[in-house]
């Protein structure tokens, strides 16, 4: 089980959902194994990006890759797809860690929380694509929007810090923002018709 | 319940989503997500955006031992298969009880017979059902109760009780302040604001908010810096008050 070849047709969803799922029914290693060459060197870049240095950041990596091997039956691929929720594994173990703090988050079965307009379709195969229409997307941007949203991801501050940094206008990096969301979203919108 | 009209800007949700709020301030917009959908539609997007930057991060060798000594950790009967979400606490969402506890949808306010049901991740950081917490009162119709939602950075969290027709004292915002309401509503120079609405203040906004009359106005505020009446007679208060 490795990556598929990239001569694939882009709409080919990637093999790492199936993966995540064999790890969720057999304990499967061997797809456990794929994972871990796929995911952990971008991970450590990840963390390395926001600070972290090689060993922490190899450590982290290992308790990230723990948690998908605990939660792998946890995973849904119609609420989002491998890499989405491996990123987000991956932030709230970085927060928990580097930054010792708590990660406020939802609880989906809430009978406080109000729940979402119902989906007709099963968004299984849309989420598994997405990550590939998003990453064209990105490459669609104008840069200056496109720097954003990365620095927006890759560095440990704030929108409004990077604004800071960057000698911009906090209202220039707003409207930045704004306009790259839009046409990430508008994108992602002509692709799915 | 009809869905919130105002709602956190872009750029919180963007740094909400990737990781990038002190933990008061997640919490606010989190509570906030709990009753928005459309918000928490779009930090779904953000996080897609996410895996798909994590994707195209220029990989970075492991060390050749990573893989072995992962696998060891597996083995380990404390990391094991057997181990169940619900053994990771409190920080598996999916965990989290699915009933509310008795009391906790209490009603606040000996008059106000209106249950008001906290919504997580906010009922965590609860001591205790609203009725039952320690509220001090800090000005005529208003009480408070100070949360500890991570005690570094310059950020004061606090729910405030205003009885319903409260209006409170004239005041602007030195740094800024956040509010999400959780029960009733208030007016001020920007709008009406009920359940589930969020609104940020900063130096610019001198406001008079009033709640309106009925139930109690119950707010999840955050604020980084001390409050600054502006009255006439707020002036004078203002060293007396700390809000
Ligand atoms: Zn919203």
């Amino acid at each position: 089980m490795t990556d598929r070849p990239t001569d694939l047709p882009p709409d080919t969803p990637p093999p790492h959902n199936d993966l995540i799922l064999a790890v969720a029914r057999d304990r499967d290693r061997v797809a456990f194994g794929a994972l871990f060459g796929h995911f952990a060197p971008r991970l450590k870049a990840y963390l390395m990006r926001l600070g972290a240095d090689s060993a922490t950041a190899e450590e982290l990596v290992q308790e990230v890759m723990v948690m998908v091997w605990r939660r792998a039956e946890t995973f849904d691929p119609g609420q989002a797809n491998a890499s989405t929720w491996i990123y987000t594994i991956a932030r709230n173990k970085r927060i928990d860690s580097l930054r010792r703090q708590r990660r406020p988050e939802i609880d989906p079965d809430d009978p406080a929380l109000v729940p979402d307009e119902p989906v007709a379709a099963d968004r299984t195969v849309e989420l598994a694509q997405q990550g590939a229409r998003l990453r064209a997307a990105l490459a669609q941007l104008p840069p200056e929007q496109a720097d954003l949203l990365r620095l927006a991801y890759f560095e440990d501050l704030p929108h409004s810090a990077i604004a800071a940094k960057r000698n911009l206008p906090l209202g220039t990096v707003k409207s930045r923002l704004r306009l790259a969301m839009d046409r990430l979203r508008r994108l992602l919108k002509d692709d799915a018709l | 319940m009809m869905p919130p009209c105002h709602h956190p800007d872009e750029g919180l949700l963007l740094d909400y989503a990737s990781g990038h709020l002190a933990e008061p301030i997640a919490l606010i917009v989190a509570t906030h997500l709990a009753l928005c959908p459309r918000c928490r539609s779009q930090v779904a997007t953000f996080e897609a955006l996410g895996g798909a930057l994590l994707e195209e991060a220029p990989p970075e060798p492991v060390s050749a031992d990573c893989l072995k000594s992962l696998f060891a950790r597996l083995d380990d009967p404390r990391c094991g298969a057997a181990e169940t979400p619900s053994d990771n606490g409190a920080d598996d969402a999916r965990s989290a009880t699915i009933t509310v506890p008795a009391g906790f949808a209490a009603a606040v306010g000996g008059a106000d017979t209106d249950t008001i049901m906290v919504p997580q991740p906010l009922r965590s950081y609860l001591e205790a059902p609203l009725a039952r917490l320690d509220w001090h009162s800090v000005y005529p119709g208003i009480d408070e109760v100070r949360l500890d939602a991570g005690g570094q950075g310059p950020f004061t969290t606090r729910l405030l009780r205003l009885r319903g027709g409260t209006k409170t004292p004239r005041h602007s915002h030195r740094g800024t302040e956040m509010t999400l309401v959780l029960n009733g509503a208030y007016l001020d120079e920007l709008g009406r604001f009920a359940r589930g609405d969020f609104v940020g203040y900063d130096g610019t906004v001198d406001h008079r908010p009033h709640a309106e009359s009925g139930g109690d106005c119950l707010c999840l505020t955050v604020t980084d810096a001390p409050l600054r009446l502006t009255g006439r007679i707020g002036r004078l208060l203002d060293p007396f008050i700390h809000f």
